[in-house]
């Protein structure tokens, strides 16, 4: 697929490893970063949606035993940590890393060489998540690893150590790409592209780095607290040890809620992409969009005990918590009727990208009334743990992000691989995923009401959850089948070989004014901004459209040199993880030395190795 | 590290990796203080001892306090000697830091030594665990700023820290300041409210 981008980029040719499997190793460039990000979690997304299809074909009918109770416990709880760390998020890495640098005109990431290391991270945690399986001892204990479910004497298997250190390992990598896109995205902008002209994903993106920042350190010292009660033997979340359970709750979800605007508000930035685009507009109230997204960040760290309202925090608590999470509703309101006046009046063109963008904003708006919902703490203590929450969190995650990402998906196709996905079979992809995810998302909200609970392997016979279940199943096999149609699609649309133009629809934003796919250096020229909507800015100038852009030699762009380094460090985290787990056995010291020093060895090198060509 | 052929000069003007280091410190702060507040949430929760007040010494700690601030007028100096191009008062300064350092790492050594033959283990109670856990990540901080200073040293030794290059030598600094602030909230929180 992106080896046209090699071919293109020869006339760059200052590196030796241009092309063929080392070059995907070594390479620095953020927009392959970007394509590895993708494929990786694209794999690991359809991992998780098998996960959910034996989830729901277990569920299918009552008192079934499809899989057995052990084995429904990995499943749901592989299936919520890879949908958010190892789909979700990385799907939205694959947007920062590829679209950032071409939103603000840049030529690449303020550290190429740390992107690298970032994305190497992350797939040595998620293959390390995955690779329990192969113990036959998947984290069993949820997604959220309650304390002293996640202990050893409730789980006293390997399954929990792989979950507690392999979340570890993608918070490094988290970290990484967060301060990374936080000082490309302050520092790296073209000349005129101030913070207040930027496209709106970037905003997002800048404010999602935050979050990341400031809340991943936080479940890393849960983490890093639960491994030593696991490993170590301490008494953090022991209750016999005087450990208070509560402690875990409190520092998971502060992380936690942070998380799910982490995972939505990239989605946010991509719908501001495409709606204006489609619409033939800009965007309707650009900066209460810029503002709502801030104050929707700010928030989103005062509200994590509504996560907890069933624990008997007192009425005091509760009240804030409820308040302060209504209050929420209030910015995310603000963006949804900002989208709306997009649209209004706008001279719509229905592409796929429209669909997927508009089915975002009315799936998005049913997730967000059932959060609503919850923010009630009385009302939430009737639908905690029952399938209503699990309707709701799929409203956001799928109904929100998922669809927002197949928007941006169809959106940016051209431009990342340089040809148009076919429109015919992309609006079978949207019909079947809306049908498929609404038949099997929306009884969840009635089978939950009337008491059905999560996490449970099965339901006996006579409770009135037969009828409903077997329709979700139904709903879920269309909802996976409509993304064999998108890899179809893929397939039949790379093999055409129709070669997207540089700027298929018209676009307000600077990626859409070079070639597609970009020459490896992106921007001949630094551009320089004069106002929001930039590549519209410029055509309007220039009296409608531009020319298509010439390829031209990138002779004397200096670009970040390849490098092996940010693999090999990569490799020395995972090795000093898997060191960890087994630091007890005869030559555990050994290991965890031999790690460290492949790691030191690793970033020795890095630093003392030239940078640019 | 960072791109500066790629763009002359930066959006704000700081450097890239100025910044990148100060957010880095941004997301470390925090860390530390979640592990500050496990920390607190588990004083005085402890079913067994040795109890803090039974353990703790006090001199000895406020030494290594002492010098850890006193490294950090040390790396100002080392900063502000490279900066200007004098080797003398750069290597000097940097030799000093790196051995208030050491002094500090070697304290908590003996600290953790000691409260070990004492009985007081990560296992034995929560203010073990806690306390080990809090002031064990700081030690490691402290460990790699050490070797991140002394790999300065042998690249100033080496004339490869020309004022040019400061900015080298001043993310440590920065990160080495941060690792001292630190330990201000540490020391008092931990050793000084115990009664």
């Amino acid at each position: 697929m992106a080896t046209s981008v090699l071919d293109h980029a020869g006339a760059a040719g200052i590196h030796p490893e241009k092309t063929g499997f080392l070059s995907w190793i070594t390479t620095v460039d953020h927009k392959k970063i970007g394509i590895l990000y993708g494929a990786s979690a694209f794999i690991f997304f359809l991992i998780g949606g098998l996960e959910a299809l034996v989830i729901r074909l277990q569920l299918m009918k009552p008192d079934n035993n499809l899989v057995s109770p052990e084995f429904y416990n990995q499943l749901f709880t592989m299936h919520g940590t890879t949908m958010i760390f190892l789909a979700v998020m990385p799907l939205s890495a694959m947007f920062f890393n590829f679209m950032i640098p071409l939103l603000i005109g840049a030529r690449d990431v303020a550290f190429p060489r740390l992107n690298a290391f970032s994305y190497w991270v992350f797939l040595a945690g998620g293959l390390f998540l995955n690779s329990s399986f192969l113990f036959n001892a998947a984290p069993n204990g949820g997604w959220f690893g309650y304390a002293n479910l996640s202990s050893k004497q409730y789980s006293p298997g390997l399954n929990m150590d792989f979950w507690a250190i392999g979340l570890q390992i993608l918070g490094i990598a988290s970290l990484a790409a967060g301060v990374n896109f936080f000082v490309t995205i302050i520092n790296m902008r073209a000349p005129g592209m101030k913070l207040i002209r930027m496209p709106v994903f970037a905003w997002m993106t800048l404010i999602t780095q935050l979050l990341v920042l400031l809340s991943f350190p936080v479940i890393t010292v849960a983490l890093i607290l639960l491994m030593f009660d696991r490993l170590f033997g301490t008494n953090f979340f022991v209750p016999l040890g005087g450990g208070d359970t509560m402690l875990w709750q409190h520092l998971f979800w502060v992380f936690g809620h942070p998380e799910v605007y982490i995972l939505i508000l990239p989605a946010f930035g991509i719908i501001s992409e495409v709606l204006p685009v489609f619409s033939r507009k800009p965007l309707f109230g650009y900066t209460a969009m810029v503002f709502s997204g801030c104050f929707i960040a700010f928030l989103g760290f005062g509200v994590w005990a509504h996560h907890m309202f069933s624990t008997g925090m007192g009425p005091i608590a509760d009240s804030v918590f409820a308040l302060a999470t209504m209050l929420i509703a209030i910015p995310t309101g603000v963006k949804i009727f900002n989208w709306m006046g997009t649209v209004w009046g706008g001279s719509i063109q229905m592409k796929t990208p429209m669909y997927f963008a508009l089915g975002f904003i009315a799936m998005f708006i049913m997730g967000g009334l059932s959060g609503v919902m919850h923010s009630a703490a009385p009302a939430d203590l009737q639908q905690t743990d029952s399938y209503f929450v699990v309707a709701h969190f799929h409203y956001v995650l799928f109904g929100g992000s998922i669809f927002a990402l197949t928007a941006g998906a169809y959106y940016w196709w051209p431009k990342m691989f340089g040809h148009m996905l076919d429109e015919g079979l992309g609006k079978l992809h949207f019909w079947l995923m809306l049908i498929g995810f609404n038949l099997t998302f929306f009884p969840m909200h009635i089978v939950g009401l009337e008491g059905m609970p999560r996490r449970v392997y099965t339901y006996p016979a006579g409770l009135g959850f037969e009828s409903l279940n077997r329709l979700e199943t139904y709903g879920a096999l269309i909802l996976g089948f409509s993304f064999l149609v998108f890899i179809f699609n893929v397939i039949k649309s790379t093999r055409s070989k129709v070669h997207a133009p540089a700027d298929p629809w018209n676009g307000a934003t600077l990626e859409w004014a070079i070639p597609s796919p970009p020459q490896e250096f992106n921007f001949p020229v630094i551009p320089t901004v004069h106002g929001r909507d930039a590549f519209w800015e410029e055509k309007r100038a220039h009296g409608g459209m531009m020319p298509e852009p010439p390829r031209v030699s990138g002779a004397g762009i200096h670009l970040p040199n390849p490098s092996y380094w940010p693999f090999m460090a990569a490799v020395g985290v995972l090795l000093l993880f898997i060191a960890l787990l087994h630091h007890d056995g005869k030559f555990g010291p050994l290991y965890i030395f031999g790690a460290v020093s492949v790691l030191f060895y690793s970033i020795f090198h890095w630093v003392f190795e030239p940078a640019e060509g | 590290m960072d791109a500066h052929a790629l763009h002359p000069a930066t959006s704000t003007g700081i450097p890239n990796r100025k910044l990148a280091i100060w957010t880095f410190i941004g997301s470390e702060c925090l860390f530390f203080a979640s592990l500050i507040s496990v920390y607190l949430v588990y004083k005085g929760k402890s079913l067994v001892g040795p109890y803090p007040s039974e353990i703790f010494e006090i001199p000895l700690v406020t030494v290594g306090t002492a010098l850890l601030l006193f490294s950090s007028l040390f790396v100002v100096l080392a900063l502000n000697g490279c900066e200007q191009g004098n080797r003398k008062k750069f290597l000097g300064w940097l030799a000093m830091t790196i051995l208030c350092g050491f002094f500090f790492i070697g304290m908590q050594v003996y600290e953790f030594t000691h409260f070990f033959h004492e009985g007081l283990t990560m296992q034995k109670n929560l203010f073990g665990a806690s306390f080990f856990t809090l002031t064990g990540f700081h030690g490691t901080h402290v460990t790699i700023g050490v070797i991140w200073l002394i790999s300065i040293f042998i690249e100033g030794v080496r004339g490869h820290v020309p004022p040019a290059k400061a900015l080298n030598f001043e993310m440590a600094a920065l990160y080495w300041h941060f690792v001292d602030v630190v330990w201000i909230v540490i020391f008092p929180v931990v050793y000084l409210m115990n009664s």
